[in-house]
């Protein structure tokens, strides 16, 4: 079936289920729990972090679930779940400094778990009940972008910003600052991602973009969207690229924690593609089972970022079963908090609307609100009994 | 306490599922999250988790039904008081965003659930909670039930109605015939005549259990108007022969032994396939269809293969794209994805549009031969039989040897009686030497 490999005709339809051939990226613990220690990416982390990290993995994939299942209770319009990508954002969120400022798409429940921002406060968003959900300021994490990309822009431009501030290789570990620009391996065929890789890489910009391969750009497979790796792609634009496992905590954890480095130290943008696999839907509103290949996610269960995890503490005896069982309640609590929080969401008053669209006071704005305002009262007095 | 769990939009702007199958009954216990129902909207197939614990009292949809979202589907009795969430834990902590400055109303009633994003007609609400003097329960809220009754509340003229209402008939289930969808006297008296009409007595009761009544919807209604539209249209002529195929049926077992042909299902339809392909190349007219509009005759330089397939969801017939330009190998490994796709109920539209000529596969049901309709726009299908060991005479004598019967419908105003003739006898002799296919 030579013609599939043909130079000239569009990429082939995929043959292989992904990582069924050989993936080489950078891996700190196997499927097995096996650790590796490759040289590039020293890391030691002690037993509480290993613990917080498999807390995190856990809690997070409750979180995840429960908001799935709150979407099928008509709790919220839609959701799009992360089941699969745990270890991949979770990976990246700790390897944050406060400082740092992450710019997440839709799916980035996991960055907004590790940025202190309330679960309750990411469903308003989903219910319809908020037309964004946290103040960015105050988690140094932006908003939710919907349309695909145009958050590694802003994530570029941030990052101008922060450069000239002086807030860049000044070797004050309080005061370099880094920004980390999240996306998806379909985003990486949009021109603004593109685009923002030129001025990352043009003006050597505290950068690092954060591909979550998750195979799938909604439908159509990553081998049909690109023919070389992802992340060799960053050759092309003048800065590093870096492949990773994705479902592997500690080696996200490593290779982002490092590309965030030399980006406060002024070395640069680095692009991450964590190579993982989005074993739910695209969405709540996306039927999956139509275009996946047959035995594909039972070819990804086998890789679970939670499962290495685990065989990984019992092998260090870093994690017992009364430990497991004492998350697993845990998860329990966290997942009633999560339905009940979400039911009890406050529906905001129409008004609202006018609140966010600037920053200081505005007049014209102060004039709709009051239009907007007599018009809704009129109802009430001329049609109580309709 | 008794909740009510109604269809949510499990899309973003669904208005209505359809109830697949119950995953409990009446009397069983359910937990939070445990699937109960699963339901087929226009995207895909869902599972619906139940949102309370406790006992099913009541379903109050069945099986097969189309719901407009909102729907109550199920009563389930919880057994703790509100708030108290039985499955245990931590209370909802509140740290919401309060960007509305709105308390939250979390007093007994909870806000109703969202229906989703679909049309709420009649969207009347006035959330005017500010000047409700006491913290009102639920005031002005239009409830789930409202909003579909405002979406089919029919319209009809005020005497109409009290007609309606005298004769005891639902003006929901009357037909409007009036302008702009309203239902009129007419349509009244004549819902009301069909219900006298339909009073049936005890005995046709009985008699009526002794049926079952199945709406037709799906793949079964596209199957009925393709059949109707094909078998209405086109004059059928079906003409069959029987065929010795003991040669090619010695040829798939060496070809299956031959490494080129390793990890390749063969069968025997395969090489009818193959048969019927040559024979095409022979005889290009009966690979045709008929232009009404234009009064025109369209005879393809390609051949789009059906196979009809038997599928849970009913008949399909999925097309292999230019099967005129495969080789024996890719035509296999052609029909097993196919047939694999269709078995697992995974066939696309696009998969079965363009056929130009259609093979179905009888024979797997252990039958003969019959007189196959033609799918729309298609000038031949050809019916293959079991092939099974029968006496025959070979060489002379009566040996047994492995016998099928080959069935060809043609559209008698494309097809003459030689063209079809031509093309069946040169397909069974194929089967019958596959040498002769070299010729």
């Amino acid at each position: 079936m030579s013609d599939l490999a043909s130079p000239r005709g569009p990429a082939g339809p995929r043959s292989v289920p992904p990582g069924g051939e050989a993936i080489d990226f950078v891996q700190l613990l196997t499927p097995d729990g096996a650790r590796k220690r490759p040289a590039e990416y020293p890391l030691d982390v002690d037993a509480d972090t290993l613990r917080g990290f498999y807390r995190d993995l856990v809690l997070l994939r409750r979180f995840d679930t429960e908001a799935t299942a709150l979407q099928r209770h008509g709790e919220l319009g839609l959701w799009a779940p992360l089941l699969g990508q745990e270890a991949a954002q979770i990976g990246a969120g700790r390897a944050l400094a406060p400082q740092d400022f992450a710019f997440p798409t839709f799916r980035e429940h996991g960055l907004t778990w590790c940025r202190g921002v309330d679960p309750a406060q990411v469903l308003a968003l989903f219910r319809g009940a908020s037309l964004g959900g946290w103040d960015p300021a105050v988690h140094n994490l932006h908003l939710y972008s919907i349309v695909i990309g145009t958050q590694v822009l802003h994530a570029a431009g941030y990052a101008m910003g922060i450069q000239r501030d002086g807030h860049v290789g000044t070797g004050d570990p309080a005061r370099d600052t880094a920004v980390l620009a999240c996306f998806g391996d379909g985003a990486t065929s949009q021109g603004d991602v593109n685009e923002a890789f030129v001025f990352a890489s043009v003006f050597n910009l505290p950068v690092v973009f954060f591909c979550q391969n998750n195979q799938f750009a909604i439908s159509e497979p990553n081998q049909r969207q690109s023919r070389i790796p992802l992340y060799r792609r960053a050759s092309g634009f003048g800065f590093p690229g870096v492949r990773v496992d994705g479902n592997d905590v500690l080696a996200v954890y490593a290779v982002t924690r490092d590309a965030l480095d030399r980006a406060r130290r002024g070395e640069g943008p680095t692009f991450i593609e964590a190579y993982t696999y989005r074993m739910g839907a695209h969405t709540t509103s996306d039927d999956p089972s139509r275009y996946r290949p047959t035995g594909e996610l039972e070819h990804w269960q086998q890789l679970d970022p939670i499962d290495r995890l685990v065989e990984y503490l019992l092998l260090t005896q870093t994690g017992d079963e009364r430990y497991f069982a004492e998350i697993a309640a845990e998860a329990d609590a966290l997942g009633v908090r999560v339905r009940e929080a979400c039911r009890s969401i406050p529906n905001p008053l129409p008004e609202s609307m006018f609140d966010h669209v600037h920053v200081e006071p505005h007049a014209q704005v102060d004039a709709d609100r009051a239009w907007f305002r007599a018009y809704q009262s009129s109802f009430e007095t001329a049609g109580g009994a309709a | 306490m008794l909740k009510e769990f109604r269809l949510p939009d499990a899309g973003e702007g669904l208005t209505e599922a359809d109830i697949v199958s119950w995953r409990v009954r009446p009397g069983d216990t359910v937990a939070v999250n445990d699937v109960i129902v699963d339901i087929e909207t226009a995207k895909s197939v869902v599972e619906l988790p139940s949102p309370y614990a406790g006992v099913v009292v009541e379903l109050l949809v069945a099986e097969g039904q189309t719901v407009p979202v909102g729907t109550p589907m199920i009563r389930i009795q919880t057994e703790a008081a509100v708030g108290a969430d039985p499955d245990g834990g931590g209370r909802g902590n509140g740290s919401l965003p309060s960007g509305s400055g709105e308390p939250a109303d979390s007093e007994g009633e909870r806000t109703p659930m969202l229906v989703g994003y679909g049309p709420r007609v009649g969207a009347v609400s006035r959330r005017r909670r500010v000047e409700a003097s006491a913290p009102a329960a639920s005031a002005g809220e239009v409830s789930p039930q409202e909003v579909v009754a405002g979406l089919f509340r029919p319209m009809a003229k005020p005497p109409v109605r009290k007609l309606a209402r005298d004769l005891g008939v639902d003006l929901n289930t009357v037909p409007p015939t009036g302008r702009g969808g309203v239902v009129t006297r007419q349509d009244v008296e004549a819902a009301a005549e069909r219900a006298a009409a339909a009073t049936v007595t005890a005995d046709e009761r009985v008699a009526l259990r002794r049926e079952t009544r199945v709406p037709v919807k799906g793949v079964r209604k596209l199957t009925a108007q393709a059949m109707v539209a094909s078998a209405f249209s086109a004059p059928h002529v079906t003409e069959w022969v029987q065929v010795d195929v003991t040669r090619t049926v010695k040829l798939l077992h060496r070809l299956r032994r031959s490494p080129d042909f390793a990890g390749v299902r063969l069968t025997p339809l395969v090489m009818v396939a193959r048969a019927l392909l040559v024979a095409v190349r022979r005889h290009p007219q009966v690979n045709a269809s008929w232009d009404e509009q234009a009064q025109e005759i369209v005879t393809k330089h390609y051949v789009n293969l059906g196979i009809a397939a038997a599928t849970p969801r009913g008949l399909l017939v999925p097309v292999i794209p230019d099967a005129d330009s495969l080789g024996l190998r890719e035509l296999a490994q052609a029909i097993s994805v196919l047939a694999k796709t269709a078995r697992d109920g995974r066939t696309q539209p696009s998969e079965m549009s363009g056929g130009t000529i259609t093979i179905t596969n009888v024979g797997v049901f252990g039958v003969d031969g019959g007189t196959p309709i033609l799918p729309p726009g298609q000038s031949a299908i050809l019916a293959v039989g079991q092939v099974a060991e029968r006496p025959w005479v070979h060489k002379g004598r009566v040996r047994p040897r492995q016998v099928t019967t080959l069935s060809l419908s043609f559209d008698h105003r494309i097809v003459d009686g030689e063209l079809g003739s031509r093309v069946l006898a040169d397909a069974a002799a194929i089967l019958n030497d596959p040498g002769t296919a070299l010729v």
